[in-house]
Parts: C-alpha cells; sequence; structure tokens
C-alpha cells in the first residue's frame, strides 16, 4: 500500500430538501486498499458515493481524486450503483449493459464497436456470465444481475472502483465470486470502496474500513478500528452481543 | 401534389416525428409529461399567434415550443419543494397553463381561424390546403414542412446521441458518473418532444399528439427485448395508423385525426392481447401450464418419496395428493407423454427420465442455482421465471 491518497474528501456537507443527509465529511482513502463503508440504512452511504462521482452537488466541501476534481479524473473512476437504481425492465441485453461500461471512453457521439465488444465479452466472461450475454436483463436472477453490474465496472478499466452493495441478493458461491475478484483488483494495485451490510464478513474481505452515519465516524485498517466502540457509535446498539453472534 | 396524398404523408411524418421521442419517454416512463406539454404549449401557440399570424412560423413553434419547457420546469420545481409527487405536480401545472391558453382564445382570437375545436383534434385536412407560397409559387403545403424539418432533427440527434439517450435512461447514476449530463439528455429530450407537439399539433390536435407519441411505443414494449426494434416498431406502428385511419376516415366520412386515433388503439390492444410473451393471453397460458408443471413436479416428487406400490396406486394417487380426477388425468397424461412414468396394472412407475428430472428439479428447488436448471428450460415453463 503506497503513501497516495486516492480519494480525499473535505468538510462535505449534502443535503436533500434542504435536510442534511450527510454532515461535513472529512475522510481520505489511501491507494489499493479494499475498503468497506458500513452504516445503517438511511446512513447516506450511497449519498457518499454519488457525491464523490458528482452525481449530486453538495452543498458544501469538495473532493479529489487524486489530487484533482473529479470531473477532470472522471477516466480512472468505475462506478457499480445500487441494484435497485436502474430499471431492469430496459429493453436491452446482458452484453449491451456491460458495453455501457465503455462509454466514458469514447466520449460523446462515438458509438461502441468489435473492440469494446471484446472487451465487454472478456468482462462477461471474468465473471461467469458469457454464456447469458444475450438474454434480456429482467430475465436475469438477482445475482446475475450484480454480475452484470461488475462486469460493467471491470470494463472501465479504472484505478478507483465505487460499488454499492454488490453483494446485495447474491447467493454465498456469487458472493465469494464476486469478493474474489474484488481481491484481484486489489492486487493489480487498484482502490476497491464498496458499500457493505454484512458486517460478519467485514474482517474477512476488506483490508480498510469507514464507519458512516451522517456523520464520519472513523476510517482506518480493519485491523486497528473494526471494533465494538465504533460500531456501536455508528449503528446506535451494543454490537458486543450482536457481532458474537 | 394531390391532397389525398399531402393528407397521407403529413399524417406520416407527424407519427413518425412523434414515436421517436415516444420510445424514450415510455421508457423514462414519462407518459404524463407528454399530455402535461401537449397541453400547456397552447399559451404559447396563442401569444405567437398574435405576433406573426401564421400557425407555421418558425417563431410560433419555438415560442410554444418554450412554454412546453416552462411546464417541465415548473413541475420539477413544484416536485422539489417535496409537497407532492410528480403526478400530482403535473395536474397542477398544465391545466393552469391549458385554461390560460382557451381564455385567451376566447377573450382576443374568436375571429381568427383558431378555435378550442381545433386545438384538440386538429384539422389535419385544412393542414394539407394550407400552402407555403414564395412570391406566386406553391411549395407544398406549410406543415409538411414543419414536420419533415423536425423529423430530420429528431433523426439528426437520434443517430447523433444514441447511445447517450439510452444510458442516461437506463442508468441515470452511471450516465452521469461518465461526464453524460442526464440533465442536458432530459432537456434536450423535452425540447425535441415540444417541437413535436407543436408542429403536429396545428394538423393533429393536443390529444391526438399524446397518442401519436405513447401509444406506438407502449405497443412496441410489449414486442420486444431490443430498443432499437422498439424505436423501429413504434415508427412502423405510427405508419400503419396514419394511413389506415385516413381510409378509415374516408370509409366512414369521419374526422382524421380521429380515425388515427382508433388505429392506434386497436393496435395496441391487439398487441395487448397477442403479444407473444408479454400479452395478456400468452401471460394466462403461461400460468395455465405453469399450474400444471407444478402439479406433474409435486407428483414425481410424491413417486419418489414412496416406495410401496400401494402409495403409488393410481385410485390412491387421487386421494392422497387431494386433487380431482380430471387434474389427476392431466397429470398422468403429461407425464406419460413426456415418458416419465409408466403405468402398470395400476400402478405408477417412475422411468429412468422421471428419475434424472425429479432429482435435477430437487436439485434446483434446494439449491436455487440457475444454471441447474439451463437444459430443463426448453421442456418446461415452469423454469421459464
Ligand atoms: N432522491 C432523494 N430525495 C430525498 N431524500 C433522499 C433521496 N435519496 C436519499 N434520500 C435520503 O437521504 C438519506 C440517505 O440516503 P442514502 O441512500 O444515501 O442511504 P444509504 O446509507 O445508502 O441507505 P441504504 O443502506 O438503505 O442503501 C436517507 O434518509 C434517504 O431517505
Ligand atoms: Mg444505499
Amino acid at each position: 500500500m503506497g503513501e497516495k491518497i486516492a480519494v480525499a474528501v473535505d468538510d462535505l456537507t449534502v443535503a436533500y430538501n434542504y435536510k442534511p443527509v450527510l454532515w461535513d465529511i472529512d475522510l481520505s482513502i489511501p491507494e489499493g486498499v479494499l475498503m468497506a463503508i458500513v452504516g445503517p440504512n438511511g446512513a447516506g452511504k450511497s449519498t457518499l458515493i454519488k457525491a464523490i462521482l458528482g452525481i449530486i452537488n453538495p452543498i458544501a466541501g469538495s473532493v479529489s481524486i487524486y489530487g484533482k476534481p473529479y470531473n477532470k479524473q472522471r477516466d480512472k473512476v468505475a462506478y457499480v450503483p445500487q441494484k435497485g437504481s436502474v430499471d431492469w425492465d430496459f429493453p436491452t441485453t446482458a452484453l449491451d449493459v456491460v458495453m455501457m461500461g465503455t462509454y466514458g471512453a469514447l466520449g460523446w457521439i462515438k458509438r461502441p464497436g468489435a473492440k469494446q465488444k471484446k472487451q465487454a465479452l472478456e468482462a462477461l466472461e471474468k465473471v461467469g456470465m458469457l454464456a447469458f450475454k444475450g438474454r434480456q436483463i429482467s430475465q436475469l436472477s438477482g445475482g446475475q444481475q450484480q454480475r452484470i453490474f461488475l462486469a460493467r465496472a471491470l470494463v472501465q478499466h479504472a484505478a478507483i472502483y465505487f460499488m454499492d452493495e454488490p453483494f446485495q441478493g447474491v447467493d454465498a458461491t456469487t458472493e465469494i465470486a464476486i469478493i474474489n475478484i474484488l481481491k484481484e483488483l486489489r492486487k493489480a494495485g487498484k482502490t476497491v470502496i464498496v458499500v457493505h451490510h454484512d458486517l460478519q464478513t467485514v474482517p474477512e474481505y476488506f483490508d480498510w474500513v469507514t464507519f458512516l452515519n451522517v456523520k464520519h465516524i472513523a476510517t482506518g485498517p480493519v485491523k486497528d478500528i473494526f471494533n465494538d466502540d465504533n460500531l456501536t457509535k455508528t449503528y446506535g446498539i451494543n454490537y458486543k452481543v450482536a457481532v458474537q453472534k | 401534389m394531390n391532397s389525398e396524398l399531402a393528407i397521407i404523408l403529413i399524417a406520416c411524418l407527424t407519427s413518425v416525428a412523434c414515436a421517436i421521442p415516444g420510445v424514450f419517454l415510455v421508457l423514462r416512463k414519462m407518459a404524463l409529461i407528454s399530455d402535461a406539454i401537449s397541453h400547456s404549449i397552447l399559451p404559447g401557440i396563442v401569444i405567437g399567434f398574435f405576433i406573426t399570424e401564421d400557425l407555421a412560423s418558425p417563431w410560433l413553434i419555438l415560442l410554444a415550443a418554450f412554454s412546453g419547457i416552462i411546464t417541465v420546469v415548473l413541475v420539477e420545481a413544484i416536485q422539489k419543494t417535496g409537497l407532492v409527487k410528480e403526478d400530482t405536480a403535473i395536474g397542477l401545472v398544465f391545466p393552469a397553463l391549458f385554461s390560460i391558453g382557451v381564455l385567451l382564445i376566447a377573450i382576443y382570437a374568436s375571429d381568427i381561424h383558431l378555435d378550442a375545436d381545433a386545438v384538440l383534434v386538429g384539422r389535419l385536412e385544412y393542414a394539407a390546403f394550407d400552402q407555403l407560397m414564395i412570391g406566386n409559387e406553391s411549395y407544398g403545403p406549410k406543415s409538411m414542412w414543419t414536420i419533415s424539418t423536425t423529423l430530420l432533427i429528431t433523426l439528426a440527434l437520434l443517430f447523433a446521441f444514441y447511445k447517450e439517450l439510452k444510458l442516461s435512461t437506463f442508468d441515470i447514476g452511471l450516465s452521469s458518473a461518465l461526464g453524460f449530463s442526464p440533465v442536458l439528455m432530459h432537456y434536450g429530450l423535452m425540447s425535441i418532444a415540444s417541437v413535436t407537439t407543436v408542429v403536429s399539433f396545428d394538423a393533429v390536435g393536443a390529444i391526438l399528439v399524446v397518442a401519436l407519441m405513447i401509444a406506438p411505443a407502449a405497443a412496441a414494449y410489449l414486442l420486444t427485448t431490443d430498443l432499437n426494434k422498439m424505436i423501429l416498431l413504434s415508427v412502423l406502428f405510427g405508419i400503419v395508423s396514419a394511413v389506415g385511419g385516413y381510409y378509415f376516415a374516408v370509409w366512414l366520412d369521419a374526422s382524421i385525426s380521429g380515425s388515427i386515433t382508433t388505429v392506434l388503439g386497436l393496435i395496441f390492444l391487439l398487441v395487448y392481447l397477442f403479444a407473444p410473451s408479454k400479452g395478456l393471453i400468452a401471460v394466462l397460458f403461461r400460468q395455465k401450464r405453469q399450474r400444471i408443471e407444478v402439479s406433474l413436479l409435486t407428483f414425481l416428487l410424491h413417486l419418489n418419496n414412496h416406495d410401496s406400490e400401494e402409495e403409488r396406486r393410481v385410485g390412491h394417487l387421487q386421494e392422497h395428493i387431494n386433487w380431482g380426477k380430471v387434474r389427476s388425468q392431466t397429470v398422468l397424461d403429461l407425464a406419460e407423454k413426456n415418458n416419465m412414468i409408466n403405468v402398470q396394472n395400476q400402478v405408477v412407475f417412475l422411468t429412468k427420465k422421471g428419475l434424472e428430472f425429479t432429482e435435477k428439479a430437487l436439485d434446483y428447488i434446494i439449491t436455487n442455482k440457475d444454471e441447474k436448471i439451463e437444459d430443463m428450460k426448453n421442456d418446461f415453463f415452469l423454469f421459464r421465471g
């Protein structure tokens, strides 16, 4: 792990309809970590990612990716939105959705061609979904849809990956397949930031963690800060009992 | 150009020009907004008419399209307050603007040729006669020019920004993260929809415009899972209803725009009923098949679980599984037809194929793994999700 900072968030405040959902967040994420963002429902985890990626405008604060504003660094960042945020009945196929990951590199107007298709097929193969390439996306199971989203992020060939609950609704096999791909990304020097709900698996999957609940509670190596104290601060209930179950 | 051909051409161009933005409105679940736009451009048209005295003037078109955009902005502003939902906001905005338009017509424009009736259903018949005159030379109907120009612009934008439109419609978050501003795409689409509505308005009126935008796309949506095909089908439905509607009107001696709407309605109804996988009949048929297949599976599992002959007698099965005679017979027949069982002396045996099938199905039910059933899917609807 280098000393370089991949993502820096300064004094970030975000509000919907004037109600702040993220308060004065300061956060820096070093390059090369596989980091979980944990916090209860409505804690603002998705909002934090959206604000970092410029999808929503903060009312205060700033974000930098390798020292520059996000809009200068788009090509370095890949994004997997929360699965429920798109319409799975949209008339398109698995392959086509994966190809969307190449649009950023193409820029405006240029259409994807054979090269983009090849990249998409390789990514589908990597997530074990090649056999489903022509399938309409509503005909895929929840876990398969997550794999398609992961493949789409892979074709972005980014340095930093933001993933919003990639394990939502997947079975154990798919979960392991996905986490292995994420670990591979980290080994290749990428920074991977994952919104994660299953606290039991945090120590096993991740080496870095951020606790978030409207305010930033803590960020650091899992072995140092993943403890009852921070969990209790974040979730507001005593986690000693809950985690040991 | 003879007037029959002119009317048909105008109707076709209008349908195609409406169908294309319609596809994206339907996919974005914004059918209501097209209704709002088509009504609230009215004050823009009336004010534009005072200034230009010409319904086909580009200034009037821009002014009216602008009031369409204002509608969208107002709806979003009301929605942003978080006090009401989108449909409520739409319901608040467009009647207000529409009624301003109607009042303006009633007060100031009663003697010019713009009446409330024409506003609703249009006057395709007249639109074909209103010729573009330059000097003494006639260059064909004005609305043909305005509509084909709009259509050309729409097509050019569609080809240029196809991938951006698709992405921002499917996944607004990724679109924004990749730098393809969804706001820009949204207002681009709204502008095209507004301009198209305005230029179609004179010929087909506020109600048909909405039908022409929404119905072809809604029907196409039920028939295909491919965006390209959805666009092509919508265009095709638009043309069919334009041409069909014209002859229908001639035959009945009725309003052309009314007939076009009727044909559109019929097309939608037919597709809704008979579409191969999303149609009502297909859905009902599939549900019936699935019920039978669940019964078959239950039956096979029962055979698999019980070795004693007593449990596997045909009569006993009827009592035990608690099905009526007809249902038991259907299931028995289906199982036999698929070589999954054979029946000797009223005792049912699982065949090798039946055994394999049952085990695979069990495996699927327990593990819920989709790979396991890929090859079973051809035989049975049950697993087709
Ligand atoms: N578009 C929106 N308009 C208004 N409020 C919103 C919007 N999106 C989110 N919120 C609110 O902002 C807060 C944070 O939402 P966010 O989606 O970031 O939470 P989250 O931590 O990702 O939750 P989850 O675990 O349920 O995904 C919630 O209270 C939510 O109700
Ligand atoms: Mg979330």
